[in-house]
């Protein structure tokens, strides 16, 4: 009987080790019925996207908290569209000042979460907005 | 015996009769929450009320003492504050080292004590700015130094022997710190007068913050050179910040935060004296510690009086120690980041301002304070003004500082303190047992400890069952917009000029010497700090020498226990 | 077929995808693995077990480095537990080898047990037939890591790797049947801890006890020594050594015409789950859609009838087409 499971990825670019809310994402992800891949600190956009493509997930979370998200985040989904990836969903948290929210949609994230965000807040927008393969 | 019999008797009858009343009372009103949920930050149960008796076995002379004399749980310092304030020392750092350089001056101006240095994270994790790992990083979160020519415009101005300055710097510590002491010996200062700290804690970094390079054996290697450096040539410099408050930061309990942290100190004088055979109280004396100060207000004063117990006792039975300057435990402390809120972010002054005052009750010898847009990013002018002026009022208005440990002989602090430092040993035992604090590491037991704390504190703060003040309670449904500090993108660029300039005009020849010649020295176990400093010198960059420490020892691989 | 020419083609997204397809049971993914299965079989299946902690993803990643150095192309179907409370899975191997991430011969796919006993998820021995037909040289399939039932991964496997780490309860009279029984190579992992010598003894007396015919065409399990994983120098020299010693095993395999046995085995599992699975799926699916499967948990919770007449009853009619 055919049952579609959630994949969902959360991956920490660039050389940021505040790795506390990804950690707290993963286990967040699999009690909320998801099958979740945690990819560590410190990755290129290159082996975010490697593996992106190597797991097949529905989502992938991209976690930063020094500033560099103005450059990793588009750096990111841009080489997403490179490789033809355009059913992945993309978000995104950390530490990201509202000024920048708007270079992040335009970059093609579908959502910002900020500190004080609660994990129900966070599940409940991933099971309205992203399903799972069709 | 500490309480007379009669008192005691009296006390009992006394309790019983408040516990009727008690239980009368709230059989008709209940209590706001059930009684688990009256606890600290860390769910450390609190009873309603401390009497007497919680401190009945308590030992003046063994317990509680006097500032100055073993087990210093009320201080190391005889004249408390009234001799010198803890230093008002506000971490800083952004964009270029002449941006740096200029918002030092101003904390400087504007009463701070001491220097504290961010470093951006290319810096953090030994990579130059041109590297494409820093893609996009630059300044960000600090300053970005890639050469000795960038620290000496970050330091210029600044009288190296006048003011003590730390140094937030991990994997690349013996990089940074031969690039001061280069510094000092430009402004024509021996190195005997210098003073300052570099955190160069690679066992928290494992357990917490994550900035790796070096698997952990040379990465205590070159710690412990650091240390024998220190112990001959600066002895005014604290070679260690053995930190606690990333293990804090990254989710832990305050009894964690307590115990791997003292045990992480425990680690580092075991190793220094194992491999450079040196008497315990030539380098203890220099091993400082660095502390959160979390919100939850007596919890973290507990917390500071057992840390300086705990370390105490250590140093004395496990180490046999003869110096009591190597029984005091020196602290730094940082308010709590992670208690900070994004929403209603002016209420992280008030935070702010309780966290600080707490770290001053317990004793600190040095104190940062956050400001309260760094939820969202690096302190504006304006924030790290109220931020600084925080503990100036403290120090000057508050009468805080006016008598040492003022909460002695409270029965909560004392049984707090008791209990704290009780379980912290449980923990500290655990990790002996695991053979250490490497082997607990590479077993994943700190992390893991680390990892279900976050996590438990985060469904408590979802489910509402602790409440954060604007987030979970109180919320506002008007959005505060405060004004953002912004690094503008361009410094990258001008940062990779400055660093490609550098490049070009320094002697190669000398430069690539200079590298060999500290590959040669880590190859063959030598100290590498005076090959650091020649190397520095030499206008070689953080990378090229971190990229010796890669080649040697090779990168650290993380086993990724989360 | 579209989807069987990418992956022939060694399309990695293509492959990934099918996987997903397996694993959550859509119908096209079995049609798509009928396309496939006339061209797997030529792969090298190395099976890596162990308990929790024992450092499989960490040998897995230095075993990676091992086999790119002799220009081998690998895949790793990496399995993880699906949490029986939540249906959720950590799947937490990948981070132990995301170096390799940007590697093009290197494909590492993490899969949930979703519930299957023995180690292993139901759709890991076809996604083994697609890493096959994708071209990977090396397939390194890692077990969940519960120990003691997983032995499911002989099945799957030319060679088996049994991790085993000293001072962790591993010691043999903790580990009940299977697990040391099925191993080709095993791994003495952390091997600079306490106990280490003792644990490759009892390993060594138990083989010396063992019966010859327990040997496989004559092969005795070797045991391998790993110490610390964080000295760069001996950790690489040890998987050095364990990647030869695989790759003797399979060359015993060969030379002792062994090769077919193994295919033999995992015919006779893929045949037996198979036609399970197309009997079973489809006379519960009609049991469920018409109501019988109700009316027959009642009976049978009201002690009326047994579960076993039930069953007969439910074969009887299936066999003579009318259910």
């Amino acid at each position: 009987m055919a049952e579609r499971k959630l994949r969902v990825m959360v991956a920490k670019p660039g050389l940021d080790g505040h790795d506390r809310g990804a950690r707290v994402l993963a286990r967040c992800f699999r009690d909320a019925g998801y099958e979740v891949i945690y990819t560590g600190c410190h990755q290129t956009p290159e082996q975010i996207v490697s593996a992106v493509v190597q797991e097949d997930v529905d989502l992938l979370g991209l976690s930063c908290l020094s500033g560099a998200h103005r450059y990793l985040y588009p750096a990111v989904t841009k080489l997403l569209k490179d490789k033809g990836v355009d059913d992945v969903t993309v978000i995104g948290g950390g530490i990201i000042p509202e000024q920048d929210f708007q270079a992040m949609y335009d970059a093609g994230l579908k959502a910002i979460f900020v500190p004080g965000t609660t994990l129900e807040t966070i599940v409940t927008w991933i099971n309205t907005n992203v399903k799972p393969r069709a | 015996m500490y309480f007379a019999k009669e008192v005691l008797e009296s006390s009992s009858k006394m309790r019983q009769r408040w516990e009727d009343e008690v239980k009368k009372l709230v059989s008709k009103w209940a209590d706001q929450k059930p009684e688990a949920q009256w606890s600290t930050v860390s769910d450390l149960p609190i009873k309603r009320l401390y009497t007497p008796d919680d401190i009945k076995d308590m030992e003046f002379e063994r317990d509680i003492s006097y500032p100055g004399q073993y087990p210093y749980t009320r201080g190391n310092q005889v004249t408390g504050y009234r001799g010198k304030y803890w230093t008002f020392r506000m971490f800083s750092g952004m964009g270029d080292a002449a941006t740096t350089n200029a918002r030092w001056h101003m904390l400087l101006k504007e009463g701070q004590t001491g220097l504290s240095t961010a470093f951006d994270f290319p810096t953090l994790m030994g990579y130059d700015t041109d590297s494409p790992k820093a893609r996009g990083e630059c300044g960000k979160c600090g300053v970005a130094i890639d050469t000795l020519e960038d620290f000496l415009v970050l330091t210029k101005g600044v009288p190296l022997d006048k003011i003590t300055t730390s140094m937030t710097i991990n994997p690349p510590a013996t990089a940074l710190w031969a690039m001061y002491c280069a510094a000092a010996e430009i402004q024509g200062i021996p190195l005997t007068k210098i003073g300052g700290t570099i955190q160069n804690d690679m066992l928290k970094e494992f357990i917490a913050q994550k900035t790796l390079m070096c698997p952990p054996e040379p990465s205590v290697k070159l710690i412990s050179d650091t240390v024998e450096f220190g112990t001959l040539h600066v002895p005014r410099w604290n070679t260690i910040s053995i930190s606690g408050y990333h293990i804090r930061e990254a989710g832990s309990t305050a009894v964690q935060e307590l115990a791997f942290t003292l045990r992480d100190g425990m680690e580092y004088v075991e190793d220094v004296l194992r491999r450079k055979k040196l008497d315990v109280d030539t380098f203890a004396p220099r091993l400082s510690f660095f502390f959160n100060s979390h919100i939850d207000f007596f919890e973290e004063i507990c917390k500071m009086r057992a840390a300086r117990r705990i370390w105490a006792k250590a140093m004395t039975e496990r180490y046999k120690s003869k110096d009591e300057r190597s029984w005091w435990m020196r602290f730094h402390t940082q308010t709590a980041g992670c208690s900070l809120t994004a929403q209603q972010p002016y209420n992280n002054v008030v935070r702010t301002a309780t966290e600080a005052l707490a770290a001053v009750l317990g004793g600190t010898q040095s104190l940062h304070t956050n400001s309260l847009d760094e939820v969202w990013c690096l302190p504006s002018d304006f924030a790290v003004q109220i931020a600084l002026r925080t503990q100036q009022l403290i120090a000057e208005e508050t009468g805080a500082a006016n008598t040492i440990d003022p909460l002695a002989g409270s029965y909560f602090v004392e049984a707090l303190t008791n209990e704290m430092e009780k379980q912290a040993w449980d923990y500290i035992h655990k990790i002996d047992d695991m053979g250490g604090m490497v082997a607990a590491i590479e077993k994943g037991f700190p992390q893991l400890e680390i990892s279900d704390a976050a996590y438990k504190f985060q469904r408590q703060i979802d489910s509402a069952e602790k409440i954060m003040v604007g987030v979970n309670k109180y919320v506002s449904t008007e959005k505060e917009t405060i004004p953002f500090l912004e690094i503008d993108d361009k410094i990258e660029t001008e940062q990779i000029e400055r660093l490609q300039a550098v490049r070009r005009k320094r002697d190669s020849k000398a430069a690539m010497k200079c590298l060999n010649d500290l590959k040669a020295a880590c190859k063959k176990g030598e100290n590498v700090m005076p090959y650091c400093i020649e190397a520095v010198k030499a206008l070689c960059s953080v990378q090229e020498i971190c990229d010796v420490y890669r080649e040697v020892y090779g990168e650290y691989r993380d086993p990724g226990l989360y | 077929m579209e989807t069987t020419k990418k992956i022939k083609g060694g399309d990695i997204r293509a492959a990934s995808r099918l996987i997903r397809n397996l694993e959550d049971r859509i119908p096209e993914a079995k049609t798509t693995i009928k396309h496939l299965f006339p061209f797997t079989g030529k792969a090298h299946v190395i099976g890596i077990t162990g308990s929790p902690g024992a450092g499989k993803s960490t040998l897995t990643d230095g075993l990676i480095d091992c086999f790119r150095k002799k220009g081998k192309t690998v895949g790793v179907l990496a399995v993880d537990p699906t949490s029986p409370f939540t249906g959720g899975a950590i799947l937490g191997d990948r981070i132990r080898m995301q170096r390799h991430a940007e590697d093009p011969g290197v494909f590492v796919r993490s899969l949930a047990t979703r519930g299957a006993l023995g180690g292993l998820a139901k759709a890991v021995g076809d996604a083994i037939h697609v890493m096959d037909v994708l071209g990977k040289d090396i397939i390194i399939v890692e077990t969940v890591g519960t120990g003691q039932q997983e032995v499911d991964i002989i099945n799957h496997s030319h060679t088996v790797l049994v991790v085993l780490v000293p001072g962790m309860g591993d010691e043999i009279q903790a580990i009940k049947a299977g697990i040391l029984e099925i191993a080709d190579v095993f791994v003495v992992n952390k091997a600079d801890r306490e106990g280490s010598s003792k644990l490759s003894r009892e390993l060594m007396a138990m083989l010396d006890m063992a019966p010859p015919s327990a040997f496989q065409g004559g092969w005795r399990p070797s045991i391998m020594k790993v110490e610390n994983a964080f000295e760069p120098a001996s950790f690489g020299k040890a998987l050095d050594d364990i990647t030869t010693k695989i790759e003797e095993h399979y060359q015993h395999l060969v030379d002792k015409d062994l090769i077919g046995s193994r295919m033999r085995r995992k015919a006779i599992v893929e045949l037996n789950e198979a036609i399970r699975a197309s009997i079973l799926e489809p006379v519960l699916l009609k049991l469920l859609g018409s109501g019988e499967m109700e009316g027959l948990i009642v009976k049978v919770m009201k002690k009326e009838i047994d579960p076993y007449t039930v069953a007969e009853d439910i074969a009887k009619r299936y066999l003579e087409g009318c259910l």
